[in-house]
């Protein structure tokens, strides 16, 4: 597969990024970003903390303001309205807020909001929707209990639950798994990957374990400071000297059948140069 | 869309899809247990209300009057004509206003935390009582509790004024993120108001008894005329505040999946605000400063019930109500023939409340 599109928008670009930019209050965070998403696609977005990645699915989630081209299922998500959106693209976010005392339940049917009417409460069939992505992702067992006491892969698959009923075309994923364990990790994203091939979803997820995403991924744009630096298949993305230049680590990249796999490597001399310069990596994700 | 109504998922057998009416008693707000608890509990504060006091009325003489003024019923309640006067002009009026004086109080109070995601929002915290104490008492000082509306007008602009002051200050300072620095700004915006309010009272001191007794908060004994006043806005913001019980919920979740859910949360937060502020100050204007109400009622719900505004809107209504007319005959009967201000019943109960819901909250704070 080839990033050939990146150039020419097609009508089956569920996301295109022309020149696209986006700021957080004078900073800029995303500049002159061109990247193409084709629709049934799962594309990982990489990068080192603070890159842009979640300032970019936050623009394609009509969340902030952006720059530039941006068109999502051929709109630009701010002249869409915010149902209208909603109905296209859902977003699951890296850590969701869970308010006290709501069911698991009641958590997912929040989902069908884009669908009701200003003032209205769900109506069977609504009900039904949400009955059917419980039954399909396998929370029976706990929608009745309250969402704070869940743990974080239930969490998780109840979020996947609730960005599912709004019935996207995208399925932006924020992190999906980095509060998970390894176990989790893979059944998150296994059932992902089940869905978008029963429903045509597309995917573009922000991953920071690079060896996961290269499993799951079609594609990966490594974002380094708010630009691409890189954007095509995994096995090219991923080699040692790019990952020591963006990220400042010291890996290796070992090929393995199901994809390129990433393993760190400790550290013998003092640390890399570029680590110095680097402060933020400790930081947040942004 | 997915509209699936069968019963067993051919895709995967053994799982089974609800159908509509199974699926019905699983969403908690619609089982009617609590409607009927609430509307009982409701029923006998206002009864209790109505018989509390000196006149001897029963149980059994108040309900038949009541039964009797129905149109077109004739039995005899056996009241004299004294007692009838006392029931119809001096208790009922004021056991109606309690009760919406307490539900409107509860309920924008539930919608503020709603709208503010904080636990500790109150619409005596928040410094809308006190801004509509200001301008209540601006138009008492200047002669205007005998027109109609002055009074509840200018509470109005106090309240709004006041709220937007305290959301500015804590965005501001804390960029509006934790519980702890919108009750902060809320604080000093009240004490702000209260200085001013107080500096307007001094200046006037022909009408300070007057201030003074409204300040504390208490329930009018003047017929009819306060409930008729304050009845049609507070239905209103009753109304407002229940068709928005989903958009609460979803306000729940936090502003960045508010918004990708399709929510336009700055534009829901405004027109809710204003809605709570209508409310809480069409009741202080008439009713003065009862604190607690607002944070007391909806927790209890809260913890009793659940979280969903579907279900804490109205039943904080029906428990506030409730609340209130207790509290009122508390403070009618405790130091009788002498009265308790209301405000200082509600403040006995509810700042030992508001500790317990700082401890219940100390991590989310």
């Amino acid at each position: 597969m080839t990033p050939a599109s990146t150039t020419n928008p097609t009508s089956a670009d569920v996301l295109s990024c022309r020149g696209v930019g986006v700021h957080r209050g004078d900073n800029a965070v995303v500049s002159d970003l061109t990247m193409t998403v084709r629709t049934g696609e799962w594309v990982a977005l990489v990068g080192p903390n603070g890159a842009g990645k979640t300032s970019l699915l936050h623009a394609v989630a009509g969340l902030l303001p952006a720059t530039g081209e941006l068109r999502v299922d051929g709109h630009h998500p701010m002249a869409l309205g915010r149902r209208a959106l909603a109905r296209v693209v859902a977003l699951m976010p890296q850590r969701p807020v869970v308010p006290p005392g709501m069911s698991a339940r009641h958590l997912i049917a929040l989902g069908r909001t884009p669908y009701l009417g200003r003032f209205a409460t769900e109506s069977a069939a609504d009900r039904d929707a949400v009955d059917h992505e419980i039954a399909r992702l396998g929370l029976a067992g706990f929608a009745d209990r309250p969402a704070d006491q869940l743990s974080g892969g239930e969490l998780q698959r109840c979020i996947l639950a609730r960005a599912l009923c709004q019935q996207p075309r995208l399925l932006l994923l924020d992190e999906p798994t980095s509060a998970l364990d390894i176990g989790h990790q893979q059944t998150v994203l296994d059932l992902v990957d089940e869905l978008r091939a029963e429903r045509g979803l597309t995917v573009l997820a922000a991953m920071h374990d690079l060896t996961l995403a290269a499993q799951y991924a079609d594609r990966m744009v490594l974002l380094d400071q708010g630009r691409v630096v890189h954007d095509g298949p995994p096995a090219d993305v991923l080699s040692a000297a790019r990952l020591g230049a963006t990220y400042g680590a010291r890996v290796e990249v070992l090929d393995r059948p199901a994809g390129p796999a990433v393993v760190p490597i400790r550290a013998t001399q003092p640390p890399h140069p570029r680590a110095a310069h680097r402060p933020d990596q400790l930081g947040g994700t942004r | 869309m997915t509209t699936s109504r069968t019963v067993e998922s051919t895709d995967h057998p053994g799982v089974t899809v609800p159908t509509a009416i199974r699926a019905w008693s699983r969403w908690r707000w619609v089982r009617p247990s609590r409607w009927v608890l609430a509307s009982i509990v409701l029923a006998g504060a206002l009864l209790l209300g109505a018989l509390v006091g000196p006149a001897g009325l029963t149980a059994r003489s108040v309900l038949l009057e009541l039964v009797g003024a129905l149109p077109g019923v004739h039995v005899d309640s056996g009241l004299t004509a004294q007692q009838q006067a006392i029931l119809w002009q001096i208790r009922l009026p004021r056991v109606v206003l309690g009760a919406l004086v307490g539900a409107s109080l509860a309920v924008s109070g539930a919608a503020y935390q709603g709208v503010f995601r904080n636990p500790l929002a109150d619409p005596y915290l928040l410094g809308v009582s006190a801004g509509a104490g200001l301008g209540a008492t601006l138009a008492i000082v200047q002669g205007g509790a005998g027109l109609p509306f002055v009074v509840p007008l200018l509470a109005f602009g106090g309240g709004l004024l006041a709220v937007a002051a305290t959301y500015a200050l804590g965005n501001t300072v804390g960029g509006g993120r934790t519980s702890a620095v919108i009750v902060l700004a809320g604080v000093a915006v009240a004490a702000f108001f209260s200085a001013v309010q107080n500096f307007v009272q001094q200046r006037f001191d022909d009408s300070l008894l007057a201030v003074y007794s409204w300040m504390l908060g208490r329930l009018s004994t003047n017929g009819w005329t306060d409930v008729v006043m304050v009845l049609p806005p507070v239905a209103l913001s009753w109304a407002l505040l229940l068709l928005h019980r989903r958009t609460l919920d979803v306000l729940a979740v936090g502003d960045v999946e508010a918004a990708s859910l399709g929510v336009d949360v700055a534009r829901v937060r405004l027109t809710l605000v204003l809605i709570a502020t209508l409310g809480t100050t069409s009741v202080v204007a008439v009713s003065g400063l009862i604190g607690f109400v607002g944070i007391i009622v909806p927790h209890a719900v809260r913890i009793v019930f659940g979280a969903s505004h579907r279900l804490l809107l109205p039943l904080s209504m029906t428990f506030g109500a409730a609340f209130l007319v207790l509290a009122d005959v508390v403070a009618r009967s405790a130091v009788a023939p002498a009265e308790l201000p209301i405000g200082v019943v509600t403040a006995l109960v509810g700042a030992p409340f508001f500790l317990v819901v700082l401890r219940r909250n100390k991590v989310a704070a």
